[in-house]
């Protein structure tokens, strides 16, 4: 049921990707994301998509396993091809229903390659996550912007609340899970009746969840005081994030792909 | 009721490298009225097996039958099938949400599409049963006890008066005054009814002086299934699994290795104490 989605799922296995530094995945997936926005032809997408292969096979994740997680988007997907699809102003190629909606050349191309876009936004971003702890990711987040301290941001804060918030994740799912089944047990029926019904026959998970999600929270927060966990300050790490040569390899890779990538997709 | 599973095989995480068999080719018939122990380690497949009986979760192969029906036949009604067989999860307590007791267990029945009257009529008679005094009807689930909270959550299953009532670890948590209290209860609901009640857990101690028949379960299979005092002869197969016979086997062991004539089955403090004391007459 809930456990198909695997968006921000960590892939466990042992690869090149998997033991990239965080920080080069973090620039990646940013770097990755920003080129798809230059392109405006075919040619940038295809190299993008090489690109793209040549990291999942490196990364052993089964093609398979990235695509499933891909379910869960694919009605977002559906919406934003069909309003590019109908709604871009151009060169009529079919009309439909007396004229009203009208089908161009300009809309199909466009539909086309926000699909392909989304896709590979989706599909970069979960690499990134399916290859990479949660404390890693955040390790990796909090030591790229630590920068930002001079400002007085409170960066490792803000990555604490978030490794807690990716923690939480696969938590809150497992107890909905149970929550739902519980209830099921009990004869409540989550699948039959119009929206209001089905809204009202959520009730009785979101009430147990939210409390679950306190007492959690909660029982977290004790444990950590009681390790004495004090914020930032002070804090030394027992693995502090230190560049390999894989590492210097792989940002020199991305910066021929980002460079040639976009200078092929702007031709 | 009766339940016959019939060669069911359960996977987790099909298709991905943390598949694994979490029911392998199991076959288990319950009759009518039993009183049947589940014991078995974490990760078992106890629980998993459990949910099957209620078709929370549908058998890769193999099938199930309550009473003789087919319950994954297309035709079978699954709310039917939720009625009949309770099932009361691990920590039951967390499933309360209504604003006081006596509506949260209103729940069940309500959902089965009954007449007021009724479900208040069973919901009276369920929360008795499990023995929540009248005077804590009206409060909310989320201000008594921890051990009056599962009370009322196990009388919101039996609420739906179902033939088979399953409790996985029904005592998990509970000090041990709160276990007994738990444990007594069901075993008088369940001579009074004639319910067929499956008891899931890993402690054999809770279980020993309840149950009529014990099923064994390790890796997903069935490993050892008799009457308590059977299964108990095998502490070696048991120990290999991680599981333990009650601690008055382990004493009468000692005590007969040394020497005095006692029995080595005894399973309950009573037993062992009768025992002794015949040995030392």
């Amino acid at each position: 049921m809930l456990r198909d989605i695997t968006i921000g799922q960590y892939y466990q296995t042992d690869s090149v990707i998997h033991r990239l530094d965080p920080r080069v995945k973090l620039a990646g997936t940013l770097l990755f994301i920003v080129s798809l926005f230059f392109f405006q032809n075919i040619g940038g997408y295809l190299a993008a998509a090489l690109f793209l292969a040549l990291v999942i096979r490196l990364s052993k994740v089964p093609f398979r396993y990235i695509v499933r997680g891909m379910r869960a988007i694919l009605f977002v997907l559906l919406i934003t091809v069909t309003f590019n699809l109908f709604l871009t102003p151009g060169r009529t190629l079919v009309e439909l229903f007396g004229g009203h909606v009208r089908i161009t050349y300009e809309g199909l191309k466009m539909a086309f390659f926000i699909a392909l876009r989304l896709a590979f936004l989706i599909v970069g971003s979960s690499i990134m996550t399916l290859t990479t702890t949660p404390n890693h990711l955040t390790d990796g987040l909090e030591r790229a912007l630590r920068p930002l301290k001079v400002f007085k941001a409170p960066v490792h804060e803000v990555a604490m609340m978030m490794s807690i918030a990716l923690r939480f994740i696969p938590l809150l799912l497992e107890e909905t899970d149970k929550i739902m089944k519980a209830q099921m047990a009990r004869g409540a029926d989550f699948e039959s009746g119009n929206l209001i019904q089905r809204a009202k026959a959520m009730v009785p998970i979101l009430v147990p969840l939210f409390i679950c999600a306190f007492r959690r929270a909660a029982d977290l927060a004790m444990a950590m005081e009681a390790r004495c966990y004090r914020g930032g300050e002070g804090r030394t790490k027992m693995k502090p994030l230190v560049y390999g040569r894989a590492d210097y390899l792989a940002y020199f890779l991305l910066a021929v792909y980002t460079v040639g990538s976009i200078f092929i997709g702007r031709l | 009721m009766s339940i016959l599973v019939d060669h069911v095989t359960y996977l987790y995480e099909t298709g991905t490298p943390l598949e694994h068999k979490a029911l392998d080719e199991v076959c288990l018939e319950i009759k009518d009225g039993q009183f049947v122990g589940i014991i078995g380690h974490t990760g078992s497949g106890k629980s998993t097996l459990m949910q099957h009986l209620n078709g929370l979760l549908k058998a890769h192969s193999g099938h199930i039958y309550l009473d003789g029906e087919d319950i994954d036949a297309p035709g079978y009604p699954k709310k039917k099938l939720r009625s009949q067989v309770g099932l009361v999860f691990q920590y039951p307590e967390h499933q309360l949400f209504e604003v006081d007791v006596f509506t949260d267990v209103c729940f069940g029945p309500k959902n089965l599409g009954l007449p007021k009257e009724e479900v208040e009529e069973r919901v009276r008679k369920a929360l008795l049963q499990v023995g929540i005094p009248e005077e804590y009807w009206k409060q909310s689930p989320f201000e008594i006890s921890g051990g009056q909270k599962r009370r009322v959550a196990i009388a919101g299953v039996l609420a739906m008066q179902p033939g088979v009532l399953i409790l996985d670890e029904p005592t998990a948590g509970l000090d041990p005054k709160g276990r007994r209290e738990i444990l007594d209860q069901i075993k008088k609901l369940q001579t009074q009814t004639g319910m067929t009640v499956l008891l899931v857990s890993h402690s054999m101690e809770d279980v020993a002086e309840y149950v009529d028949r014990i099923v064994v379960m390790n890796r997903g299979k069935i490993l050892l299934d008799g009457a308590p005092k059977e299964v108990f002869c095998h502490v070696e197969e048991l120990e290999g699994v991680g599981l333990a016979a009650p601690q008055m086997t382990y004493v009468m062991r000692a005590l007969r290795k040394r020497g005095f004539d006692v029995d080595e089955d005894a399973i309950t403090v009573e037993e062992a104490a009768a025992g002794i004391l015949r040995a030392l007459s």
